[in-house]
């Protein structure tokens, strides 16, 4: 087609970026920890600008939980404050650095969902977060009285779990985005006519994403094996929420360590039941802080796709390479959260 | 090539989260630090004292049981304060010594202990030093790269010099509190020139001791 040499060129550049995107991924993990030994970061904490602003705000919001807890025991109304607080706490929290809503946003890039469906796992995975936080404690503390040492060590295992999880769920995306990937990559060499008879080409259970005018299904029936998704709002489709659950129990898994030290404090000064409640209303704000980075990026992704659309022959290329570089994205982040190099994202048991 | 560029900028927006992936203090630590010499002026330890916030202090407590409640012993708290100093190993006490530039190694913690008042516990040990050294300018910084911890000099005479040799002259840097003051104080460093030139960026709790 005439498009052909346009769109090559547009592939190069997407394989170029997904390239790009993968070296500063993988730059960032390796350079985020550096050795005692070796030259020193040029700063541990980074401050400035907005993140620094960020991280002001909820150092503060943090400090003052822990006043209003004990405000709490003789004046009932305090835990009005403390909810007020910890869903700032909460909305902050996520804003800040962490890996759980980069690893939602790659999910949903990668795996074509919808905004709701965005939106869903954001709040399922907040909200399971918020109950291992309570369950790990409410065991431990409450009802076994284990040390500090054993929760926290509790805590380090979950938390290994969580990586090793989400390095999991990165290489099956990768795998399966990497096929469709390649597959389109073959396509495109193949003029669009025969790609369109090429029978290894549909895709197999992830495509029900699409609530939306499926303008890319010009690009001469790439799909063509693929069940038509649900309507908007139908959330779960074939097979749909095994999946989405996969994504919500790898980033839901992890508790808050914050989460733990507010509820643990609360048990101590009688008043548990406040500890639970603030943890929840955090994990609420957590949930839409997360909810909108991800509605952002799958609108990003709907961009890029209309945008690829109107090309033809290049569009289900770029998409494919989108996704498989934010398949590749999640992978990175496990395997880096799981050995250590995103040292940040550590628990610290003293 | 503008749609090579706006399928970059959506991507860019994915990334951005990992590029910040850094800190968010669950910890915060009040710390008076001693250095200690020898007669002959070389540099054989630092004696922390670091007293964590009420609610760190809770969540350590954990567990500890206490004859009298809400009172605990140094005896009591003995087992939390070996756990402490063998924890802190993992993190190299967050202490970091340069002696002209070079390097310095810490020992295992000696004569460490935990006391407990106004719901805050205070963990205090000595740091002794691999190879006691003389040097012409000391830089200690004590911070946690990851700020989990938010370390944070005491407000009355953090730092002490003991036995340090005459003429020596001590200098503290606190850490800056945001962004606001993260400018000032590069700038500050650039000044300073010297060792601290050689950080790109400012650090936190930054203790230096110039002797003659």
């Amino acid at each position: 087609m005439r498009a052909l040499p346009l769109a090559r060129l547009l592939a190069a550049g997407a394989a170029l970026i997904a390239l790009f995107v993968a070296i500063d991924g993988v730059v960032h993990v390796v350079t985020a920890q550096t050795p005692f030994g070796g030259p020193r970061p040029a700063a541990a904490p980074q401050v400035g600008g907005f993140v620094g602003w960020l991280l002001a705000k909820q150092s503060e919001f943090y400090r003052e939980i822990s006043a209003t807890i004990r405000a709490a025991k003789s004046d009932g109304s305090a835990v009005w404050t403390l909810l007020a607080i910890s869903f700032a706490y909460g909305i902050f929290h996520a804003a800040g650095p962490g890996h759980g809503k980069a690893v939602i946003s790659s999910y949903l890039v990668a795996n074509q969902e919808t905004a709701w469906r965005g939106i869903v796992l954001s709040f399922a995975s907040a909200l399971m977060q918020a109950l291992v936080a309570v369950a790990i404690v409410a065991v431990g503390a409450w009802l076994l009285h284990v040390t500090a040492k054993t929760m926290c060590g509790a805590e380090k295992t979950i938390e290994i779990a969580s990586y090793a999880l989400i390095a999991a769920l990165g290489a099956r995306l990768v795998w399966t985005k990497g096929g469709a990937f390649i597959g389109a990559l073959q396509a495109g060499r193949l003029r669009p006519a025969l790609a369109a008879a090429a029978p290894h080409h549909h895709d197999h259970d992830h495509h029900h994403g699409h609530d939306h005018n499926h303008d890319h299904d010009h690009v001469h029936d790439e799909h063509s094996g693929h069940s038509h998704g649900p309507m908007p709002g139908e959330l779960a489709g074939p097979g749909g929420w095994r999946r989405g659950l996969a994504a919500i129990l790898t980033v839901g898994i992890r508790p808050c360590s914050g989460a733990i030290l507010v509820l643990v404090f609360a048990l101590a000064q009688g008043l548990f039941w406040a500890g639970i409640a603030a943890t929840l209303v955090m994990g609420l704000g957590t949930a839409i802080t997360v909810a909108t980075i991800a509605v952002v990026a799958v609108f990003a992704r709907d961009v890029a796709r209309h945008l690829s659309g109107s090309r033809e022959g290049g569009g289900a290329l770029i998409m494919r390479g989108i996704e498989f570089g934010a398949a590749g994205l999640v992978l990175l982040f496990g395997v880096g959260l799981l050995f250590g190099y995103i040292a940040a994202e550590r628990t610290t048991c003293l | 090539m503008s749609l090579a560029r706006r399928i970059a900028l959506a991507l860019l927006c994915l990334c951005g989260a990992p590029a910040a992936a850094d800190a968010h203090p669950h910890v915060w630590i009040s710390s008076v630090s001693e250095l200690l010499y020898a007669p002959d002026g070389t540099l054989t330890g630092v004696r922390h004292a670091w007293t964590f916030d009420d609610m760190f202090s809770t969540y350590a407590l954990q567990g500890i049981e206490a004859k009298t409640r809400g009172v605990y012993t140094r005896e009591e708290l003995a087992p939390l304060a070996q756990t402490n100093a063998e924890s802190l190993k993992e993190f190299a006490y967050f202490t970091f010594a340069r002696a002209d530039g070079n390097k310095q190694k810490f020992e295992d913690p000696v004569d460490y202990f935990l006391d407990y008042a106004d719901g805050q516990l205070t963990l205090h040990f000595t740091l002794p030093v691999k190879t006691p050294f003389r040097a012409k300018q000391l830089v200690l910084e004590v911070f946690d790269r990851t700020f989990f911890i938010d370390f944070q000099m005491a407000d009355k005479d953090p730092v002490k010099l003991v036995n340090a040799p005459e003429g020596c002259k001590m200098q503290m840097q606190r850490p800056n509190d945001g962004s606001a003051s993260a400018q000032a104080l590069n700038e500050q460093t650039f000044a300073a020139g010297g060792a601290n030139a050689n950080f790109g960026m400012m650090f936190a709790n930054k203790i230096t001791v110039d002797c003659p």
